[in-house]
């Protein structure tokens, strides 16, 4: 973690109501060092495009700092913060050609004739749209579009650029390229970029880090592979990737690990996050892929669980199984396409289990 | 390319039209009522204003004869025409008289120049009173047969006479179809009447051959032209038959002239003299203050438009309410209250008198007058930008606005031009903040986030992104405004007073007060091509594709 002196982006105990009845951002606390890639990631509503708008000048904080460089910008106008921004729509103005365009935040900045041709050259160059100077953004594709938002944001050369769900009106192929691209820039360029979307993949493929957002606070701020493996709570867990959900109490707990009863009776290992005394209740979480039903990859004394086979679906690269498991159908469990892999059969029983780091005992 | 057919072995353009049919007859009886009521309410009207315009038939239709002989004179005389013009003209006349139309064309040519109307009338009255009856009696004593209506008839349907009396043959035909139609008798039993007789005895006395030998040598000739004379000294006024001969043609220009201040003269058009002239100085004040108007509409209506677009949709719902309220009140209602609100004994001027009275409006007093001052000047330059243009054109009539502004007389705001614009600028200003506001809607708010986040200014993020974007909206106002006001009518009647009446305040004068109606069509399809003018001019400089009247 980085403290809040050094941050280059800091965010103080930041609150935010629009109606004065309800904080739709909560207590907010965040720092980011310089260059680096933060994604704020949640569902709608969870405050994280406020969080963006307040960092960008559009809308104001209720009650604490906005720190850039390490001052408050709570009372600077957006135009004299210098910071890039992409928005949703691209925003790109339909009566400027795309050179117009990149040249505009030169031009309010009273940059020379030739230097601003230049620089927007260059900027047009670092997203290969040079060819398209002369078009207007209305004879442009969505994805031409996007890359021309980019270079506008990154053409006078901001420190902190800013991403509100920029690739959300693309199709996944040149989404998948682009984010592809704009990871690339950022760190090539060295920028400071905040990038909010509720879509977990991009999140977790282009971030250093990501603060999963719910309910006006942040939930957990991590590394990808950190929040992925290790979700913080409930929350997380079941917003970042796939995860089987199982309801118990701790019944015993060991060091780093515990065992829980389910609701079913049943009795499996996990490993404490957010539980600490037995007896508490508890919401377990596995990811479908850490699930075994091969009984020597398993512990001795692993506890396992009785399934039935419910349905087997080919997806190609994978194996999707769905099981029924202590009473619940919505159980899942993914296989690779291996040459040796058993393909399992509806209506076949099977014993599964699991590693017990793999399984985290959450708050329930 | 070879032919495609259908399953059926038909082509497949014509199975395509058959099946296709159906639903364009349908489509066109959907729309048929519509069709018919524009082409019955607007399209056949405005095609008959444009014929009026120029139409001129009543002259010849009336005077079929006169125009005929009256080309034979020389209009640069300077003297009236000879006997056989009034020859003709008595033969008209009497017929104009009976059919009741001569007094239709007096007002017609009154309009070209006062007294014709009066001297028509007269003119009616006093042509039955003729001496010509002398020929007639001369004609019967030299033979009874005259006298006899069947035996004219039976003469008349004779070639051989017809032959020999062409003129008489043509007056006794023009008499029976009038004794048929005006008095409902039968010709074969009446004697003609004198006019007939003067045209057998004209014919006689130059040697034609009548059916029953006449000797009329004792007969003296009555001159026709001192008759009318007699009538009305006028006939023999050159200017009068001028005038005759130029309105003669089916169709005439004079109407447009008479729009441009100018008139038909003998050699073509000529100006008229400063002080009967008015239209120009009508039309350039109607495009100014149309202007005016226009202008204001824009800097009233753009940002109220804006706070339409962006304002929460409650108070957005409300404040399009305020602006729908005046589409809901009577127009005549509104311009009423404009009159209580602006006259000298008026709201505004009592809180005026009432501010100035009071304190604190003794101590803001330089302040209420520099603001005033301001006000002035602007006006000021108004009213010389105006001079300057009506000065090019030769007219007199200055622009006015009667600012009090030494002292605290009260301020003449109504009955001339400031009354008529400051009451325009309300009632037409809906009609630019609707498409205003209909085209900010679609401009997202993102882009002037866009632009802010990019380094502009409040105002650099408006001008330079924002307001472009609106530009469609503005330019669908403003023709709309223009358009509308330009034709405006009953408004600038109510409050306009003399020098603050529009030009279609003078067309409806000329329909509904001197039935001039040529010349209101001529003033109307003047009207009808400076709009087009003006939309042709728009459309090349702006784009018609980007006037945005909605999303």
């Amino acid at each position: 973690m980085v403290d809040n002196q050094s941050a280059f982006v800091a965010f103080e105990r930041v609150q935010k109501s629009y109606d004065g009845e309800v904080l739709v951002v909560k207590d907010l606390n965040l720092s980011m060092p310089k260059g680096e890639f933060l994604t704020m990631l949640g569902p709608s509503g969870s405050g994280k495009t406020t969080c963006l708008m307040m960092l960008a000048g559009f809308e104001t904080a209720t009650h604490g700092d906005i720190l850039l460089d390490g001052v408050s910008i709570n009372n600077i106008p957006p135009h004299k913060r210098g910071i890039g921004m992409v928005f949703q729509n691209y925003a790109l103005f339909p009566h400027m050609t795309v050179a117009e365009n990149l040249s505009f935040p030169l031009e309010v900045r009273k940059i020379g004739k030739s230097e601003r041709e230049e620089k927007v050259m260059r900027a047009l160059g670092m997203v290969q749209m040079q060819d398209f100077a002369g078009r207007r953004p209305a004879q442009l594709s969505g994805g031409q579009q996007q890359r021309i938002a980019l270079s506008r944001a990154l053409v006078f050369e901001p420190e902190l650029v800013l991403m509100d769900e920029p690739l959300g009106a693309l199709d996944k192929q040149l989404r998948e390229t682009l984010q592809f691209e704009i990871t690339n820039l950022a760190h090539e360029l060295g920028i400071t970029t905040v990038y909010v979307t509720h879509d977990q993949t991009e999140a977790l493929t282009m971030s250093d880090r990501v603060a999963v957002f719910d309910d006006g606070r942040i939930q957990q701020l991590a590394a990808p592979d950190e929040l992925y493996e290790k979700p913080q709570n409930s929350f997380v867990a079941q917003f970042i990737g796939e995860n089987n959900t199982m309801d118990g109490v701790v019944q015993q707990i060991q060091g780093d690990t515990c065992i829980v009863r389910l609701d079913s009776g049943d009795i499996i290992d996990a490993v404490p996050v957010n539980v600490s005394e037995v007896g508490q209740r508890t919401q377990v979480s596995i990811r479908p892929e850490r699930v075994e039903f091969d009984r020597t990859r398993l512990k001795e004394d692993a506890h396992t669980l009785k399934a039935e086979v419910l349905e087997f679906i080919y997806m190609g690269d994978i194996f999707r199984t769905r099981l029924r498991v202590a009473g619940k159908e919505d159980f899942v469990i993914k296989t690779r396409n291996a040459p040796d892999q058993r393909r399992l059969k509806p209506g076949e029983m099977i014993e599964i289990g699991w590693l017990a780091q793999d399984c985290r005992a959450l708050d329930a | 390319m070879t032919l495609v057919l259908a399953a059926d072995g038909r082509p497949l353009k014509a199975s395509l039209n058959r099946a296709l049919r159906r639903q364009k007859l349908r489509a066109l009886m959907l729309i048929a009522p519509l069709l018919i009521f524009i082409l019955v309410s607007f399209v056949m009207p405005i095609a008959d204003m444009l014929f009026r315009s120029v139409e001129n038939e009543i002259v010849v239709e009336t005077l079929p004869r006169t125009v005929a002989t009256l080309d034979g004179w020389d209009s640069e005389s300077g003297q009236a025409p000879d006997e056989d013009v009034f020859t003709a003209l008595y033969f008209d006349m009497v017929l104009a008289t009976e059919y009741k139309t001569h007094t239709r064309l007096g007002s017609r040519l009154n309009y070209e120049m006062t007294g014709i109307s009066s001297l028509f009338r007269k003119s009616g009255r006093g042509v039955g009173r003729f001496d010509t009856d002398t020929y007639t009696d001369a004609i019967q004593a030299a033979d009874p047969a005259y006298a006899d209506p069947a035996q004219w008839a039976a003469w008349m349907a004779d070639d051989t006479v017809r032959a020999a009396l062409p003129m008489t043959a043509n007056t006794y035909d023009a008499w029976a179809a009038m004794i048929i139609e005006t008095e409902e008798d039968v010709p074969a039993e009446e004697v003609p009447w004198n006019f007939v007789f003067t045209s057998l005895y004209l014919e006689v006395t130059e040697g034609a051959e009548p059916p029953v030998a006449l000797d009329l040598s004792g007969v003296p000739l009555v001159s026709l032209r001192d008759q009318f004379a007699d009538v009305d000294e006028d006939w023999l006024d050159p200017e009068v038959w001028q005038v005759v001969k130029i309105y003669s043609p089916e169709y005439t220009n004079g109407y447009f002239l008479n729009s441009v201040d100018r008139f038909k003269g003998a050699e073509g058009a000529e100006v008229r003299p400063e002080n009967e002239q008015i239209y120009i100085t009508l039309f350039i004040r109607t495009m100014i203050m149309s202007g005016s108007i226009m202008g204001m509409c824009v800097l009233l209506g753009y940002p109220i438009a804006w706070l339409l677009a962006n304002l929460p949709a409650r108070k957005a719902n409300l404040l399009m309410i305020l602006v729908l309220l005046p589409f809901w009140t009577s127009l005549l209602v509104r311009t009423s209250a404009w009159k209580v609100l602006l006259q000298q004994q008026g709201v505004i001027n009592d809180t005026l008198v009432w501010y100035h009275s009071t304190w604190f409006g003794q101590l803001l007093d330089p302040v209420f007058m520099g603001l005033l001052n301001i006000c002035y000047a602007f006006v000021n330059v108004i009213t010389w930008v105006w001079n300057v243009i009506n000065g090019i054109w030769g007219g007199t009539d200055g622009l006015y606005m009667d600012w009090a502004v030494a002292g605290f007389e009260r301020l003449a705001l109504i009955n001339n031009q400031t009354g008529t614009i400051i009451a325009m600028t309300h009632i037409l200003l809906p009609f630019m903040i609707l498409p205003l506001f209909s085209v900010m809607k679609t401009i997202p708010i993102s882009y002037l986030r866009a632009a802010k986040s990019l380094g502009a200014t409040n105002w650099t993020a408006f001008w330079r992104v924002y307001f472009p974007q609106s530009v469609p909206g503005i330019g669908a106002g403003c023709i709309l405004v223009f358009i509308l006001s330009i034709g405006y009518y009953i408004t600038p009647e109510l409050v306009g007073g003399t020098k603050g009446v529009f030009i279609s305040n003078r067309i409806a004068y000329h329909i509904s007060s001197s039935l001039n109606w040529g010349l209101a069509a001529a003033l109307g399809t003047i009207l009808l091509v400076i709009v087009m003018g003006l939309y042709w001019m728009y459309d090349k400089i702006v784009g018609i594709d980007n006037v945005k009247l909605g999303g």
